[in-house]
């Protein structure tokens, strides 16, 4: 691909970036949020045409108008979002468009055999013939590498394939790819897992701001030097969160108490309680119940057993509409499906939550919300910094902040904030983290998911360990550490089984 | 393969609101057989097929926009415009063959208009198909205000010709050629890649896009194949009344519509059957049925127990859709 520009009314994505991809390697596209890898991709494959530029495939010029033709041509698009059909088979979403065909209609029973030989190709055992929508987001996710490679790709992309997968299925991810890069076939990996990065690819690319900044091999750039090349800054806010446990009020009053709250096949009954001014982390690998326990003490699923304590009353959860009456907001792990409105601009996304928290009777007045919206806008540096940019042509990370600043505004006592670093960079990673800190500080109480436990550790003042759904440890004080909560972790290894059930 | 096998709790979860019609469908007719003498007879089944064989073939088309998502309107209208088309031509002494090619051209091509101005003028479907529908209504009158008779000979003997079953049983041609209808609808929308598509789009239109499918096509595809189901419907309806009139049919689209949702469509699309849609209008023949039986009744009570249906199917569906894990 050489000097290629995408531009959208009134943004330029990306300006006059180079980038090569050589057969038999696997090629990291690295940068921030909004650094325009999403949209080189999307260029590649044929979602977007380039406003200026060539793209080569095997030598030959190339011009994709639609996902279709790149796809004919040996491109093959894994994205970040689960791009499936949850209303369909597992079988019917790998092979959707190149179906076996036999008498002049599709072949079910080939289809499925054919499904059921790529899912056995990447170790995967379910039922082809199972709805999409009957597996978790993990499994998903596999389910879309099964059906890139269902074509015979030249050129395999793969679009942040791993921010839903756990450690052992991220092993069984690299070492497809390992496979197919010994067959020749060139992928294209986009990840923000550093580690990931220096661990699997050959060569990387980064980008920043829609440019490209350079072309290195991972020998030769170390990871702060990776890291300043990706943010162009210098690391000062990547240390500004330090493990903060010392600077506590213990006695404080527990903002949330649960007891033996349950709920079958979600999560066995657990205790839990929450104090203002406290993060409590809860880690957990993949399929261990994070969301169940967060959308129980919500209220967003229905408890069988138990009660929930929230500012001295007592009951069971009522639903989301109570818990939020109470003082409890929910950043979901879903923000495509649950969280924003994709259609609305920024700035209204962020009053929704304002007029919601007044009544309806009591409209914002304009310079009330004018105000709010651009103090939230600096405090997480939201970029574009535009309150009037719809919110669809904002990244990943950027809605994630949005989200979040929408139910700041609330100003809640309990914040449950469900993977908020999920599939967004460095930089924007450790501004969350650093707001988290900040609000703690402040005497929010929060809730903290992440499935990255260095994470959790680091903004955590306790450590709630699940295993299984069931709560079955509990870190505090110098505890709490990496190799003490995956010493938890370890002890009987049986997660697997459960993911693939 | 043995998958079937492997969860067997599974199939019957995905055709519960197919099942839960046939079921309505059995009771009704149960019912229409206790109380009735004579209800329960081989040709009160045939006659629920003759009396409806144009909304079996509207309900197959509405399927395949329903199960993109979308939503028709204008097939009453469109239907209407068929009668009057097939007889102002035949009135005019056009060969009955050529008439009915105009009529199927005319309706397929109102079909690619509407889908042309949905997809890429990124429309409601429900607004389009209003306009459509407003279209076909004030064509129809363009031809003529008044009620135009069929008289042709071949048009007449094909209305009035019967083919005898065993048991006494008579059926119309219109019926063979609905279940035609029917047979080719679930080809295309389970064994051909197009139809698939069609499920695809239901189940999310960006992914299928992404997936490469050809999502334009199938988009613009399901309107046409509505739009030709309701030139044939209306050809077959005008067997039915042997007249072409601007007034036939009015109302008819929101029958099809209850017909297909009472069929276990979802409205959002992505899941249904086109065999729920044929037993979504069997449901509603015999509750007409019923009702002429009675005698007594209004024919007005037909539209309270649609009504009626409507509402706990809907309900029914969001109970399915909510108990999926």
């Amino acid at each position: 691909m050489r000097g290629i520009s995408v531009e959208f009314p009134g943004v330029k994505a990306l300006s006059d970036v180079d980038f090569r991809l050589l057969p038999g390697e696997v090629h990291a596209l690295m940068g921030e949020n909004g650094a325009g890898k999403s949209t080189l991709i999307k260029a590649l494959t044929g979602v977007h045409s380039p406003t200026t530029g060539v793209i080569h495939l095997s030598g030959e010029r190339v011009t994709f108008t639609a996902p279709g033709q790149a796809q004919a041509a040996g491109i093959s698009t894994v994205y970040q979002e689960v791009n499936l059909c949850t209303n369909l088979s597992v079988a019917e979403n790998i092979m959707l468009g190149r179906e076996p065909r036999r008498l002049g209609g599709i072949d079910g029973r080939a289809t499925r055999a054919e499904a059921a030989g790529l899912l056995a190709r990447i170790g995967l055992t379910i039922d082809p013939a199972s709805i999409l929508a009957s597996h978790p987001i993990a499994v998903q996710q596999l389910v879309a590498i099964a059906r890139a490679l269902a074509v015979e790709a030249q050129v395999l992309v793969l679009d942040e394939p791993t921010s839903s997968l756990d450690a052992e299925e991220v092993e069984e991810l690299f070492r497809i790819m390992r496979v197919l890069r010994a067959e020749g076939v060139a992928i294209l990996f986009v990840s923000h897992f550093l580690d990931q990065v220096y661990e699997i690819a050959d060569r990387m690319t980064v980008l920043r701001n829609g440019a490209l900044i350079g072309e290195y091999l991972p020998a030769e750039l170390s990871r702060i030097e990776l890291v300043s090349a990706m943010l162009g800054r210098e690391l000062g806010t990547l240390h500004e969160v330090q493990r903060r446990s010392d600077a506590r009020h213990p006695r404080a009053e527990p903002v949330l108490v649960a007891s033996g709250l349950g709920r079958t096949g979600a999560i066995e009954p657990f205790d839990l309680d929450i104090r203002a001014g406290e993060v409590v982390g809860l880690a957990g690998l993949l399929g261990s119940g994070r969301t169940e326990l967060a959308r129980l003490l919500f209220g967003a699923d229905r408890a069988d057993t138990g009660t929930l304590t929230v500012n001295g009353q007592s009951g069971r959860p009522r639903g989301p509409r109570s818990a939020i009456a109470q003082g409890i907001a929910f950043c979901s792990e879903d923000r495509k499906a649950e969280g924003v409105v994709a259609d609305l601009t920024v700035r209204d996304n962020l009053v929704l939550a304002m007029q919601a928290a007044r009544g309806w009777a009591r409209p914002v007045p304009r310079r009330t919300a004018e105000a709010v919206v651009a103090e939230y806008i600096e405090k997480l540096d939201i970029r574009p910094a535009d309150p009037e940019a719809i919110m669809s042509t904002l990244s990943g990370g950027n809605q994630q902040k949005v989200l979040l600043a929408r139910w700041l505004i609330t100003r809640p006592r309990l914040l449950i904030l469900d993977e908020p670093t999920r599939g967004i960079d460095v930089g924007a990673k450790a501004q969350i983290q650093k707001v988290v800190a900040d609000l703690a500080a402040e005497g929010m109480a929060v809730l903290f998911i992440s499935a990255e436990l260095e994470e959790v550790v680091r903004v955590s003042d306790r450590v709630v360990v699940l295993r299984d759904r069931r709560k079955v440890a509990e870190l505090t004080g110098d505890d709490v550490s990496v190799d003490h909560v995956m010493s938890v972790f370890a002890a009987p290894h049986a997660h697997t089984g459960a993911v693939a059930s | 393969m043995s998958t079937l096998a492997l969860s067997p709790t599974r199939l019957p979860q995905r055709f519960l609101p197919v099942m839960a019609t046939f079921v309505v469908f059995v009771i009704t007719f149960g019912v229409g057989s206790f109380r009735y003498e004579g209800f329960a007879s081989g040709q009160v089944v045939a006659n629920l097929f003759v009396d409806n064989s144009f909304l079996i073939v509207l309900a197959v088309g509405m399927t395949f926009v329903i199960l993109t998502g979308g939503i028709d309107l204008s097939v009453g209208a469109v239907a209407a415009l068929s009668t009057m088309i097939a007889a102002a031509a035949l009135d005019a002494g056009w060969p009955p063959l050529l008439a009915v090619l105009a009529v199927l051209a005319t309706g397929t091509g109102l079909g690619l208009l509407m889908g042309l101005v949905i997809h890429h003028f990124d429309v409601q479907p429900f607004i389009v198909t209003l306009a459509g529908m407003f279209l076909a209504r004030g064509l129809c009158f363009l031809i003529s205000v008044e009620s135009v008779s069929i008289d042709d000979p071949s048009f007449r003997d094909l209305a009035t010709g019967t083919i005898a079953l065993p048991g006494g049983v008579t059926l119309t041609y219109s019926v063979l050629i609905a279940l035609a209808v029917v047979l080719a609808a679930v080809y295309v929308l389970h064994l051909t890649r197009f139809g698939r598509t069609v499920y695809a789009i239901g189940g999310s239109e960006s992914s299928a896009r992404l997936m490469g499918l050809a999502t334009t096509r199938a988009k613009v595809g399901v309107y046409m194949v509505s739009g030709f189901c309701s030139a044939l419907g209306g050809l077959l309806f005008s067997l039915y009344m042997l007249s072409g009139y601007g007034l036939h049919g009015v109302g008819m689209e929101l029958d099809v519509i209850a017909a297909v949702v009472i069929g276990g469509t979802l409205l959002a699309g992505g899941s249904g059957y086109v065999a729920g849609s044929v037993a979504g209008v069997l449901v509603l023949g015999t509750v007409q049925t019923l009702i002429s039986f009675e005698g007594t009744l209004s024919s007005w009570w037909t539209k309270i127990v649609i009504g009626v249906l409507l509402l706990a199917f809907i309900a029914l569906q969001r109970l399915v859709v909510r108990r999926r894990p």
